[in-house]
């Protein structure tokens, strides 16, 4: 387990400190895949990166459990940890890259070594290990390839059986896919999920593409300028994102309404399963209002569909009131009004 | 022109400067290798220390010392190689027993380089990608780890390029040591060709030493090259084009200008 207890990042400038995380507390659970999502500098590489220590939090607790032997058994605070004691725990703590940074003077093998040659592990043990790794990631004939005769998902897959060379416990990806076409973003989420689900490693992913994280992550936190907003499973969040911020990511294509005439703007929210329900077509014959479809995005998350509509009501108050009631007695369908869609 | 090469003079300088070839080839090998080694035994951990020591690095330093280290590496660098010589021939006096003569030259030769050495293995590890530092300290590695496993592979192919650089440097101090009783092809160009206005061993000395350069740049391009893995097959035999292309370049220059 990972927990996270208040911690604030304050990055001195020239021009004052900037706070880039304030009191930020969370939990990750063991054999959670996590996402972290914000907007470019909302704070999420900062946060991913006090996971580990590479940035120190100026305040706060990062605790987790199982990386050194302690008395009471407890989880450690790994910012009071010694430099070698630190590094020793890092070893259980991987991390992947936007920009994979492999070791470009040595081979595959060699880079997937590479962790273990700093843990002391044996060279034959180690190379022996390697070449698992290499199957894993689905890349045996790699071996004796220099980084720079490979692709960028074969970088990254690379980088991935590097970072399992360790044995870690928990997984940390940096902006992993985001250097990557969208068909080798789904084979390294899948890679990492599969990982996640045979060996039982937590990974925690910062992203800004939403669509990573509904592919495979069973929790999520909102960061939005240094401060977590929402944080819940992704279920939860994505079928009623609760702050602008969660809206935001969540429908980024919010449709520009100052076209449509219209009086009143609804959200209508499906909750799982009625996504495929001819909702709009039946208030139109059953009630007989015409409503105007301003923006939907409907999604498959984990099996279930969610998804969201902004409907603009008639101008006419009966038959807005009409079409309201009868999309409230609708299941797994809540309706808000969205009265600040004009402004 | 056929009745200068045949002039008795000009004869006379020739044989005696083939007389003096191997024992000078031998003198300025010698002084530029063992003096290279001994300014990167020095200058090569300082040029470390100047980047795993600053506050972003690996190993931070305290502020006083970096800042020492800086100052002292700038005067050195600053000091006219003939002064520092002169400055320096105590110190052979010291080491050696004696300020003149091959071994004497390699003293001064290291204290003018090593600083310039410290400043070149500097900027070759700054080379190296920030983020492969920080994915060996998210693993674990402890800043010699860093240093050895890291730092020092990943710059290899740069850090050849500039012992390339620096050797040709030595070698054309080791020639200007000739005026305060050092040995070599630079000795004797002064030291027959200058004050006894034997011309032609002075040019045939600077031409042995245009060739001599030519060979070590050759030899250090293709070791630089030959190292660098960032590039692939076809890569590296454009590299190799370019480098060339380079040194016919360099060979246009005129030799005064070294």
């Amino acid at each position: 387990m990972i927990e996270l207890r208040h911690i604030s990042k304050v990055f001195p400038t020239a021009d004052g400190d900037f706070q880039a995380l304030d009191d930020i507390s969370l939990t990750i659970r063991d054999g959670d895949i996590f996402g972290i999502v914000g907007m470019s500098g909302a704070g999420k590489s900062t946060l991913v990166r006090c996971i580990n220590l590479l940035e120190r939090p100026t305040e706060g607790q990062v605790l987790m459990d199982g990386l050194l032997e302690t008395e009471d058994g407890g989880p450690v605070d790994l910012c009071k940890l010694s430099p070698a004691q630190l590094r020793r725990a890092r070893r259980s703590i991987s991390m992947i890259f936007q920009q994979f940074n492999l070791l470009m003077q040595r081979t595959c093998l060699k880079n997937i070594c590479f962790p273990m040659e700093i843990a002391g592990v044996p060279k034959a043990e180690a190379k022996k290990r390697a070449l698992e790794y290499l199957d894993i990631v689905g890349l045996p004939d790699k071996a004796n390839a220099y980084p720079a005769q490979l692709s960028g998902g074969q970088k990254q897959r690379i980088a991935i059986a590097r970072a399992l060379a360790s044995n870690p416990k928990v997984l940390l990806c940096d902006e992993a896919t985001s250097a990557l076409d969208p068909t080798t973003t789904r084979s390294i989420l899948k890679l990492i999920q599969d990982i996640n689900q045979r060996l039982g490693i937590t990974a925690v992913i910062i992203t800004h593409e939403m669509a990573v994280v509904e592919a495979i992550c069973t929790r999520v936190a909102i960061l939005e300028r240094g401060h977590m907003v929402e944080t819940g499973t992704v279920e939860e969040v994505f079928s009623n994102p609760k702050t602008e911020a969660g809206r935001r990511l969540v429908f980024p294509e919010g449709a520009n309404i100052d076209k449509f005439p219209v009086a009143d703007v609804v959200r209508v929210v499906f909750n799982g399963g009625s996504s495929y329900e001819p909702l709009i077509a039946s208030l139109a014959i059953d009630c007989g209002v015409k409503v105007n479809i301003l923006g939907a995005d409907t999604r498959n998350v984990n099996g279930k569909a969610f998804g969201s509509m902004l409907l603009g009501l008639p101008e006419d108050k009966g038959e807005a009131a009409k079409a309201m009631s009868y999309l409230r007695a609708q299941k797994d369908v809540t309706v808000e009004e969205v009265p600040d869609y004009h402004a | 022109m056929l009745d200068l090469f045949n002039s008795p003079e000009v004869q006379e300088q020739f044989s005696l400067f083939l007389e003096l070839l191997p024992g000078n080839i031998w003198d300025t090998l010698y002084s530029t290798v063992l003096a290279t080694v001994f300014a990167y035994i020095i200058g090569l951990p300082l040029g470390i220390l100047l980047v795993t020591g600053e506050r972003e690095g690996v190993r931070p330093l305290p502020r006083w010392f970096m800042a020492a280290l800086n100052f002292i590496i700038n005067i050195l660098r600053s000091v006219p190689f003939l002064i520092l010589m002169i400055l320096a021939i105590p110190l052979s006096r010291l080491i050696l027993g004696t300020s003149v003569g091959t071994n004497a030259m390699i003293p001064p030769l290291v204290i003018a380089a090593f600083p310039f050495v410290a400043r070149m293995v500097e900027s070759s590890l700054r080379e190296v990608d920030r983020g492969v530092l920080e994915a060996a300290q998210a693993m674990g590695a402890s800043p010699f780890q860093i240093v050895r496993k890291v730092l020092l592979p990943e710059a290899l192919p740069s850090l050849l390029t500039s012992a390339t650089t620096v050797t040709i440097t030595i070698l054309g101090y080791g020639a200007m040591a000739g005026i305060i009783g050092g040995s070599g092809l630079g000795a004797t160009a002064i030291n027959y060709g200058y004050y006894r206005t034997q011309l032609v061993i002075e040019y045939a000395a600077v031409i042995v030493l245009v060739i001599l350069v030519q060979i070590i740049q050759s030899i250090g391009t293709r070791t630089a090259v030959g190292s660098d893995r960032r590039i692939t097959k076809k890569g590296r035999r454009k590299g190799l084009r370019d480098a060339n292309r380079q040194v016919s370049r360099d060979k246009r220059v005129p030799p005064g200008a070294m």
